[in-house]
């Protein structure tokens, strides 16, 4: 298991590698640097702050002062905001991120996964129609569009809900936000629990499970919901690798102060560090969780283990 | 006369599909006596499983039945679902065709079995768990005090049919239904599974109904026959009165179904087309990135001589390595030793110096049903080859050529404008060896070409490649883990076990007079060995 975990972050170095790199040139393509701004800066002035950053060195240069850097766990200081490091940044960032991602995906699984099954056990009726058509609608709708419909509706209209801010995540605040960024992963779970329940209804082990005589309730729940999550379950690394897209849309919708906010921020800015930054962090989470579910799911399947 | 324990009076069942109404059983009666055995005999489609999973009333919904099924003068089909749960598993049981995934994956078998002690019985804990160990025990698992915390991957497909029989038998029930419970394993497993369920039948007095598409197992096991072809009951009656007086032709044809006949031996100094000295296969188990690598060897050093004409068997059970060994001869794996095809050395032949060769040596393999590809016509499929063997030929020759080979598997050329999945696996095992043959080969692999098939339908492709055999002076090298039908094939006889050659030699001196165990046990399991 232990050998199994070291491999498995061995593996995501290139991944990183690739990542970073890539991320470093794109950023510097893009037309632009951190110090145009509406106010014209006195050339000697610019010339000062590009050495201070060693923005004045060749692009290669820079690239290894920053791979450097980053290896030795500093991100930089953020050029925008002047007196935080990135590391800071992301400090602050992360909590509101992660609250809000973990709700989001909590509720996906906890709305998802019944809807399939009852999908799945009222197979083409009404039910079932109804169901997979909203989740077809989650699917189809992008959450920039729901969510500012959402605000306009709840927030404008109704008046129920702030339709934006963070209030030190107060729960009406968090409630459009954590919905908008959860309702395509309700909509995609639902759709697998859907399929992965009736093909685990059709297996032989359920027609066993009848043949012994229980009743369909114990059929149900003693013998095909954890068959049927398994795909549910390996399909949370990429659900998180959506979660934390969508929240780079979320967080600026509703003005959120997580660290998606400043991955845009940072774009628009061309603040080169904390763009680099959300990236490096983004793209080991991703790793992280990817490396978890996969240790989860041999927790839920006894025909999977990682002892080598 | 006492009652019967269960008595199926003019049982009809109908599937109600979008496309209409299909009648998969027509109205069939018989009955069971208290402790009898009778088996209900059928090849695929004639309704028997569909009979037998009406009795537990555990078909879809679609499906309509009518008629009676009398559990003691209790109508089944009357009875409310709730009493129904109570008496399945219970008072009558079943186990099915597929040890391997009839067992829920995620559960402990211990637990599995004790799910029917405490449903019907109401028994739990330390009471079920002495219940559990005692069944493992009489179904014969060894150890059961570790096994019963097992996960069923970790027991072979003989080790889950027990278990499954164990939770079939917890409650002591007094029918059990047995629907080709001894299909999926090999020779040797069937005859200890079916041996264990005759003991457990004389232990608890249950009656069995046993359902299977072998006659050979009928005979040893059942008291009565029932025979159903198209969902009707064509004949029966007593197994000895059955099979020593048959009065339904299709019985007759059952009967005859099981291959007969030997092969005319070829001259001994016909020359040597294929041969292979000190044959292995390694697969890699696990890849280090540094050090050896670990490997598991499938094939262990084998010699073989094929000469042109000859048919050589080569049987043994699965995991014998059997088929891998096939796959080297034909370079479709990578193999050690020295291989010949005629008097050319292809051991260290890559692909593309392989290729010439393809067209010579052509391979038939045993899933009618996977080895044709959907999206493309019959036509197609066969014509394929020619494209890439006999470029100078153009599109009128090529459908010519398809048209002859079509014809020379007894297929109506009319066909090659259709695709695979409108075909019966027989016809399917035909188009494979049309698309073989096109490329006029010396040498053919048949892979299990028959496994797959009905005995009847067996038969006939059986006879079709004695037939090309003769016509074109075919070389055959024909794996299976048949052993009727490798006799009646082949000139000598390979018998594998775990990599290495058991026991070879001619077919009359392997099945005649077998001198090894392992051939011996093997002959028995298949009640070879008294019919020579």
């Amino acid at each position: 298991m232990l050998s199994y975990i070291a491999k498995r972050l061995a593996m995501a170095i290139p991944t990183l590698l690739i990542v970073i790199t890539a991320s470093f040139f794109l950023m510097r393509v893009a037309p632009g640097g951190p110090f145009d701004g509406e106010r014209q800066l006195p050339p000697e002035i610019e010339a000062n702050l590009m050495a201070a950053y060693h923005l004045d060195e060749p692009l290669p240069m820079q690239y290894l002062r920053y791979m450097g850097n980053l290896v030795q766990g500093d991100f930089g200081p953020s050029f925008k905001y002047k007196d935080f490091s990135v590391t800071d940044l992301i400090a602050q960032g992360f909590p509101v991120s992660l609250e809000l991602g973990g709700l989001a995906i909590v509720l996906a699984l906890l709305l998802g996964i019944p809807m399939g099954v009852m999908a799945a056990l009222r197979r083409n009726s009404t039910v079932d129609y109804l169901l997979m058509g909203t989740a077809l609608g989650g699917i189809a709708v992008p959450n920039f569009v729901i969510a500012p419909l959402m605000a306009l509706f709840f927030g404008v209209i109704l008046g129920w809900l702030p339709v934006g801010g963070w209030n030190g995540g107060a729960l009406p605040n968090l409630v459009l936000p954590v919905v908008a960024l959860a309702i395509q992963q309700i909509a995609y779970i639902a759709r697998m629990m859907r399929a992965s329940m009736i093909e685990v209804l059709g297996s032989h082990f359920i027609r066993t499970a009848r043949a012994k005589g229980l009743n369909e309730r114990q059929v149900i729940w003693r013998h095909a919901l954890r068959p049927a999550m398994l795909p549910v379950l390996s399909y949370l690394g990429p659900a998180i690798a959506g979660i934390i897209t969508g929240s780079v849309v979320i967080e600026q919708i509703f003005g959120l102060p997580g660290i998606g906010r400043y991955f845009v921020q940072g774009a628009l800015n061309r603040d080169y560090t904390l763009v680099m930054g959300t990236v490096v962090f983004y793209g080991i989470l991703i790793v992280l969780m990817n490396l978890i579910v996969d240790l989860l799911y041999s927790l839920f399947d006894p025909q999977i283990r990682y002892d080598d | 006369m006492s009652t019967p324990l269960l008595e199926i009076d003019n049982l009809k069942v109908d599937f109600e599909l979008p496309t209409g109404t299909v009648s998969a059983v027509k109205g069939v009666s018989f009955h069971i006596d208290q402790g009898e055995t009778v088996a209900l005999v059928g090849e695929s489609g004639s309704g028997k499983s569909v009979t037998s999973t009406a009795l537990m009333r555990l078909l879809p919904e679609m499906a309509k039945i009518s008629g009676a099924i009398r559990l003691d003068g209790e109508d089944l089909t009357q009875v409310s679902a709730s009493r129904m749960r109570r008496l399945r598993g219970n008072e009558f049981s079943m186990i099915f065709q597929e040890p391997m995934t009839s067992l829920n994956p995620l559960h402990r078998i211990g637990r599995q079995i004790a799910e029917v002690l405490h449903r019907h019985r109401g028994v739990s804990g330390s009471q079920a768990r002495t219940r559990v160990l005692e069944l493992l025990d009489q179904v014969g698992i060894p150890e059961p005090e570790r096994r019963i915390s097992s996960y069923p991957h970790e027991l072979s497909g003989g080790q889950r049919q027990r278990v499954m029989i164990a939770m079939a038998l917890a409650c002591e029930p007094r029918l059990l239904i047995a629907d080709e419970p001894t299909t999926a394993l090999d020779v040797t497993v069937q005859a200890q599974i079916l041996d264990l369920l005759r003991n457990l039948q004389k232990r608890y007095g249950m009656a069995i109904l046993f359902i299977t598409h072998d006659l050979s197992l009928v005979r040893r096991f059942a008291e009565r026959v029932c025979v159903m072809r198209y969902g009707e009951l064509v004949e029966s009656g007593e197994t000895a009165k059955v099979f020593n007086d048959p009065q339904h032709d299709y019985t007759r044809m059952l009967l005859d179904a099981e291959p007969r006949g030997s092969k005319a031996a070829v001259a001994e100094d016909a020359p040597v087309l294929l041969s292979g000295q000190d044959v292995r296969v390694r697969f890699t188990t696990k890849k280090r990135l540094f050090g050896k690598s670990d490997y598991f060897e499938a094939v262990r050093g084998i010699d073989l001589t094929v000469r042109r004409g000859q048919t050589v068997g080569i049987v043994g059970e699965s995991g014998s390595g059997k088929s891998t060994l096939g796959r080297a001869l034909l370079r479709l794996l990578k193999s050690q030793g020295q291989l010949r095809f005629e008097d050319t050395d292809i051991t260290d032949f890559d692909k593309s110096r392989m290729r010439p060769l393809r067209s010579r040596m052509q391979v038939v393999f045993q899933d009618p049903f996977g080895s044709l590809s959907p999206r493309l016509t019959v036509g197609e499929i066969i014509s394929e080859g020619l494209k890439v063997h006999f470029p100078e030929l153009d599109r009128r020759e090529r459908e010519a050529r398809v048209i002859e080979s079509l014809e020379e598997v007894a297929l109506d050329p009319a066909m090659r404008k259709r695709y695979p999945h409108e075909f019966s696996g027989g016809q399917r095992q035909r188009i494979a060896i049309a698309r073989a043959l096109v490329l006029k080969p010396d040498f053919l692999l048949l892979d299990e070409p028959t496994s797959a098939l009905d005995r009847s339908v067996q038969m006939t492709v059986i006879e079709l490649l004695r037939h090309l055999q003769q016509k074109y002076n075919l070389t055959y090298v024909f794996i299976s883990h048949d052993l009727a039908v490798v006799r009646a094939l082949s000139d000598t006889v390979l018998v594998m076990k775990e990599g290495q050659v058991v026991e070879q030699g001619s077919a009359e001196s392997i099945f005649r007079a077998p001198q090894e165990a392992y051939t011996k046990a093997l002959l028995k399991a298949a009640f070879l060995d008294t019919a020579a």
